[in-house]
């Protein structure tokens, strides 16, 4: 190898890595593909070449409703007796963060001159705003969903269906996520030199974690601006919601460099902690809290593997936090200590769901509300001034809440009885 | 020379097979590569299944599936090649992720100790070794790009492995030139965009491909897509010295009730017809493309 060469080789490496995670594990056909976005991404993105990153957020706004607000929460405030700030992304058109990036990737893939768009969805909320952003910037739209997830998910279906997506079904496996991932990168590795693959999450080959973390960005970004202007300076920690990380790391990019300001991760404990190796299954999906470096989905990251290395079936009450991998710089943040990760499980997060709509008004997305689980049990340890970032609004849970309540005693719960009556 | 370029060069036109192991036992699996050995295959790739198959189409998937289902792991694998005494070089194809677990098992998981500890980085050396140790001759891996590829590389090179690279039809200019000076063993042409999977036609992309190659002096096989002798025939006659054939092989593993005599014959259809190829008479058989076609 030359000098040119090797010198060449360590600095992609630097680009392309966070520390030892990322990179672009991906089939050959695919690497093409990879290496034009990461083009677009520098001129259009980084340098906003044609005005790109203009038209994005002006699209944002009148599309979106950016920006959304910061809210002090009156009622959480007073209960953990310190000042609880909600960032509403739940506001956002389509009820969740995830139309940031969706709108982002596919004026991207307009502006690289693709003509057709693609994505994965576990709980919908990815392919319904892929669907949206795809209707308005007039692109042809196909959305990978597993079967499992379609039957538990039937109204976020209908409305891709409504916004002219079509939704492929796919049943391998336990027909979740992590093999809407797979068949979504199936149908790249025939269609690349066409298509734009819009992930979902800040997972995948580079550059797609770096992509989907700036247009993600702005969450974190306004909510720092309008903390300061709220009470005069910056939050003692930020928490977030962490299951591939799109919204965790949204929210905490701006602040990263806010040495004093302490970041949590909240992943979704399911029923357990532990792993049952036996049967290769992790009744979780705390990534960053359990899992250990492996390559899945063209990105260096921790998963929930076995000691084989087969990638493990994981589990939340939440389907938007169900996946055995996580974003590689979330790893890499909490490896280096900037992230702390924790997690709570799933009857914590039903009773952060209860109370936020109960105590504020607001129904939470089931994924937030392990946030809102995580404030309930470790407030003494989060300073006197708190940003929650509410991901997403919870009506597309309703059905799953009231099931789920229904088994439980669950203290924050009103009394759900009548509805089955 | 490489045993594998050697198996391509002496025996060409060169057949190569690919098989799940442990499916649906590795017991069966060893007598199917036997079956495939005795029937002229020149060179055998045995795949370890992985969870997350995401270069395969639906029946290599399904046969992932099985051997799974089976338990097959890589110790179960590394056992089979080992006794496994085969005229034709092995080698194994899998991702990326069973190559950098394999034999990690004493590293802690976070959740075992506190304040996480540096976890010790995944090393790809221990499954070299121990594929070095039981005789296979090369490694394929589809979701590692020559990109990603030097600590895997450096340690086939240490143990005198091969480290096949695939070819897309979407590889081309400063990227085909990168990869094929790394050419180890064979180059390893897909012939098609997608997934692998039997089909009924050669691709276009194979011809433009392998005339992209033409000017690399190195050992070329075709797979993806490749299911019969006349799909051989006119692979090799468009210049290839191998043909690649698995979700073919696999059908007949999932389906016949004589899985390893029809293997056999498979394997001996399969060779006949890159015979064919070599010779001209190909033409015969099959409807040859137009030479200017796009």
């Amino acid at each position: 190898m030359s000098k040119s060469d090797h010198e060449h080789h360590r600095e992609r490496d630097s680009e392309a890595t966070f520390g030892e995670y990322g990179g672009q594990y991906v089939p050959e056909a695919l690497m093409p593909a990879v290496q034009e976005l990461e083009d677009a991404y520098e001129r259009y993105v980084l340098n906003n070449e044609d005005g790109f990153m203009d038209e994005f957020r002006e699209r944002m706004a009148d599309f979106g409703g950016r920006p959304t607000p910061l809210q002090r929460a009156d009622r959480l405030s007073e209960r953990y007796d310190r000042e609880i700030y909600l960032k509403r992304e739940d506001l956002l058109h389509g009820g969740a963060h995830k139309l940031n990036n969706a709108l982002g990737q596919v004026l991207l893939a307009k502006y690289m001159g693709k003509e057709r768009i693609i994505a994965e969805t576990g709980a919908g909320q990815h392919g319904t705003a892929t669907a949206m952003a795809a209707a308005h910037l007039e692109m042809p739209c196909e959305i990978y969903m597993g079967r499992t997830d379609i039957n538990r998910q039937r109204p976020n279906v209908y409305r891709m269906r409504m916004n002219g997506a079509e939704v492929n079904p796919v049943t391998a496996g336990s027909a979740t996520l992590k093999e809407a991932i797979n068949e979504t990168m199936r149908d790249w590795a025939t269609t690349v030199e066409t298509t734009h693959y819009v992930i979902g999450s800040v997972v995948g080959p580079h550059p797609f974690p770096k992509l989907v973390r700036d247009f993600q960005a702005v969450i974190g970004q306004e909510a720092r601006e309008q903390i300061r202007e709220r009470a005069g300076r910056l939050p003692d920690s930020v928490v977030a919601c962490a299951g591939g990380g799109s919204n965790t790391m949204g929210t905490f990019h701006a602040f990263v460099p806010d040495d004093a300001v302490d970041l949590y991760a909240v992943e979704a404990g399911g029923s357990s902690l532990e792993i049952d190796e036996e049967n290769a299954l992790a009744p979780n999906s705390a990534t960053l809290s359990t899992g250990t470096g492996g390559v899945l989905h063209g990105a260096m990251t921790k998963l929930l593997q076995s000691e084989d290395g087969q990638i493990m079936e994981s589990h939340s009450v939440s389907a938007g936090l169900d996946y055995a991998g996580v974003g590689p710089e979330l790893s890499h943040l909490v490896d280096t200590g900037r992230v702390t990760p924790a997690s709570v499980g799933d009857e914590a997060a039903l009773n952060g769901f209860h109370r936020l709509s109960n105590l504020e008004g607001i129904i939470p997305a089931l994924e937030s509300s392990h946030a809102l689980g995580y404030l309930e049990e470790s407030h003494d340890e989060l300073g006197d001034l708190v940003v929650v970032n509410v991901s997403g609004r919870g009506d597309k849970d309703l059905e799953t809440v009231l099931e789920e309540t229904e088994k439980r005693d669950l203290e924050a719960a009103p009394d759900v009885e009548v509805f089955g009556q | 020379m490489s045993d594998i370029e050697a198996a391509i060069r002496d025996n060409h036109p060169a057949l190569i097979t690919y098989l799940t192991a442990g499916d649906p036992s590795l017991e069966d699996t060893k007598a199917y590569v036997e079956a495939l050995d005795r029937g002229g295959a020149d060179l055998i790739e045995l795949g370890l299944p992985f969870s997350e198959p995401i270069a395969e189409g639906p029946t290599i998937q399904a046969a992932i599936n099985r051997a799974l289902d089976a338990g097959t792991t890589p110790a179960g694998f590394f056992e089979l090649v080992d006794e496994l005494e085969t005229e034709a070089p092995l080698l194994v194809m899998t991702y990326y992720n069973m190559i950098l677990q394999y034999g990690d098992s004493e590293a802690p998981r976070a959740s075992e100790s506190d304040a996480a500890p540096p976890q010790s980085k995944p090393d790809v050396r221990l499954f070299v070794e121990r594929a070095a140790e039981v005789g296979l001759s090369g490694i394929i891996v589809p979701d590692l790009p020559a990109e990603e590829s030097e600590p895997l590389r450096a340690a086939c090179d240490e143990h005198g492995l091969d480290l096949v690279f695939i070819v897309a039809p979407t590889t081309e200019g400063e990227r085909l030139e990168t990869i094929m000076s790394q050419v180890s063993g064979f180059a390893y042409v897909q012939a098609r965009l997608g997934t692998t999977g039997a089909r009924a036609d050669v691709s276009n992309a194979t011809h433009d491909s392998l005339a992209r190659l033409s000017a690399y002096d190195v050992p070329k096989a075709v797979g993806f897509g490749v299911s019969k002798g006349d799909h051989a025939a006119e692979i090799i006659e468009a210049g290839a010295d191998g043909v690649i054939v698995g979700s073919a092989l696999i059908d007949i593993v999932a389906e016949s009730d004589t899985p390893a005599i029809d293997l056999e014959a498979k394997a001996e259809e399969l060779k006949r017809g890159a015979i064919r190829g070599t010779d001209g008479t190909g033409e015969d058989e099959i409807d040859a493309p137009e030479p200017e076609q796009p």
